[in-house]
């Protein structure tokens, strides 16, 4: 898959800080379409805050953030919402709506943005999506009645089922047995695959960084370490991304 | 250094969250009033909502109305009676129930009932992202949630209010029929001998105002909620505690105005 020339995100000296807490202290991004970006980083780091602010649900504090051409915190709430039409997010926690059914949950989206669409494309949509995570079986259960790993993959389903030109994952496999983290991984791939989507992926899994992203790069006090090939960061000689590394593949495993 | 100066208190800490506070409750209104007077409107939702206000708080309020009617009217007896004037027990049980009984005590129960509900509800959906995966999904979540929350207890409560107050004088009715054999018709005859028009539109006058602060009290509260499941029971229990307060200081104002007016 090669990079066509425009990028499709695009951060400058981006900088946030919540009082006295400098989270994110200068980070720059290139991210063309079709391109997997996984993205590494201690607990507290500022991944969340980072896709929050690409996403427009932050505002920077200064910097440039570049999303399909718009600036996300310039632009009016009107565009912002058009262009949030193109931007999937699936959040840390799920984040489903606790008071409607799964069923709901997938068709809210749909309903919301595509106010023309029929009863009959939303099932469609809906038994495809949840085929596709493997939780057919769920569609008239409640968010409270499932565990977390199936929440955390109805979350999945909500955010892909708009076909989204950029997806943001929030820790998608954090809480996941391995097998279904393997489901999951095989998922973003095939959604980066069949819609070309740009994907971030936030993630502590080693092996979900490896297998879904072609790029990888790692938050340390504010800043990107570097972002390159998996093999690459890892050659790095970095006392960051040696514990992390060491911390994956020696304790965990 | 500079920096740390300007973040130092204008006059104490708990003055200046109280000024931060009610800043941000006036953006807030503000806020609610753009955003119900622009398009896209939510109908649905507010259809919706509407529904929930009313269907929440019927029972309770049915019962409570039917109940102040006859107690009401079983405490006044006695002393209308010592002057022989317990013919007028229906004109001063609707006077009651009209001017004072049925907004006040209506509007506390939606406080309690509907009003921790929205801050629950609300506030729930902010700490668990909810109302950020609103947001990234293209949808006003200001709009879908706040607005049609606000204008649905703010257009249901005149409703429950006269319903109340029916409520209150069939239990009246019931208890003075079987005491002085009143007949329906000369108990209404009675009782609304003595009600004004301006009796019965400054009490829906105040259902608007009590539904409104109610709504604004559960969403402000539920919306700005923080620091997980903890937040979620202090928006609760704020939004009952603010709501009650401003209820009671609405009712002392608007009291005094129609009494002016009269
Ligand atoms: N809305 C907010 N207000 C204040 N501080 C915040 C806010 N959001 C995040 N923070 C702070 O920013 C820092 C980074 O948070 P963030 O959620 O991005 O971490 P993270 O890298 O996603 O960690 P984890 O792996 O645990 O999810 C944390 O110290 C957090 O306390
Ligand atoms: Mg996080």
């Amino acid at each position: 898959m090669k990079p066509t020339e425009t990028p499709v995100i695009e951060l400058k000296n981006l900088k946030k800080s919540f009082g006295d807490l400098a989270v994110l202290e200068g980070i720059d991004l290139t991210l063309f379409k079709g391109e997997n970006l996984a993205v590494l980083g201690k607990s507290g780091s500022g991944k969340s805050v980072l896709i929050k602010i690409i996403s427009g649900l932050l505002k920077p504090d200064s910097g440039l953030v570049k999303v399909l051409g718009e600036e996300v915190n310039k632009i009016t709430p009107k565009e912002l919402q058009i262009l949030r039409l193109k931007i999937g997010f699936s959040f840390q926690n799920s984040a489903l709506y606790d008071s409607m059914t799964v069923r709901e949950n997938l068709a809210f989206p749909l309903i919301r943005t595509r106010p023309e669409i029929t009863k009959k494309e939303i099932d469609m949509a809906i038994d495809k999506v949840l085929e596709d995570v493997g939780l057919s079986n769920t569609i008239n259960q409640m968010p409270s009645e499932l565990s977390g790993g199936q929440k955390k993959r109805i979350g999945i389903a909500r955010t892909v089922i708009l076909n989204p030109e950029i997806m943001l994952y929030d820790e998608p496999t954090s809480g996941l047995d391995p097998i279904t983290c393997l489901d999951i991984n095989d998922l973003i791939l095939q959604v980066q695959q069949e819609y070309q989507t740009t994907s971030i992926i936030i993630t502590h899994d080693l092996t979900c960084a490896k297998m879904t992203a072609n790029r990888v790069t790692m938050i340390s006090e504010g800043k990107f370490l570097k972002t390159g090939s998996f093999e690459e960061l890892f050659a790095m000689d970095n006392q960051d991304i040696r514990s992390f590394y060491n911390y994956n593949f020696t304790h965990e495993k | 250094m500079e920096k740390k100066s300007l973040n130092k208190f204008l006059i104490s800490k708990k003055f200046d969250t109280f000024f931060n506070e009610l800043t941000n409750v006036f953006r807030f209104l503000g806020l609610y009033f753009k955003e119900t007077f622009t398009s896209p409107f939510e109908w649905k939702e507010t259809v919706n909502q509407c529904f929930n206000v009313g269907y929440k708080s019927l029972s309770l309020v049915t019962l409570t109305g039917f109940i102040i009617g006859i107690v009401f009217t079983k405490q006044s007896r006695p002393s209308l009676s010592t002057f022989g004037a317990s013919s007028w027990l229906p004109s001063l049980i609707s006077i009651a129930i009209v001017r004072a009984l049925a907004p006040l005590v209506t509007s506390l129960i939606a406080a309690g009932k509907v009003g921790s509900n929205i801050g629950a509800e609300l506030g729930s959906m902010k700490v668990t992202e909810q109302i950020d995966a609103m947001e990234v999904s293209a949808t006003n979540p200001f709009k879908f949630l706040v607005v049609t929350r606000i204008t649905a207890t703010t257009l249901m409560m005149p409703i429950l209010v006269l319903y109340t107050g029916l409520m209150g004088m069939l239990g009246a009715f019931i208890n003075i029929h079987q005491n002085e054999l009143t007949s329906f018709t000369a108990f209404i005859k009675n009782a609304f001998s003595t009600i004004s028009f301006l009796d019965i539109y400054s009490s829906l006058f105040k259902a608007l105002c009590y539904g409104f602060t109610i709504g604004v009290a559960g969403c402000y509260q539920g919306y700005t909620a923080q620091n997980g499941t903890q937040g979620v029971g202090k928006a609760a229990n704020a939004t009952v505690v603010i709501a009650m307060f401003l209820i009671f200081i609405e009712e002392m104002l608007i009291v005094q105005v129609v009494n002016a007016i009269r």
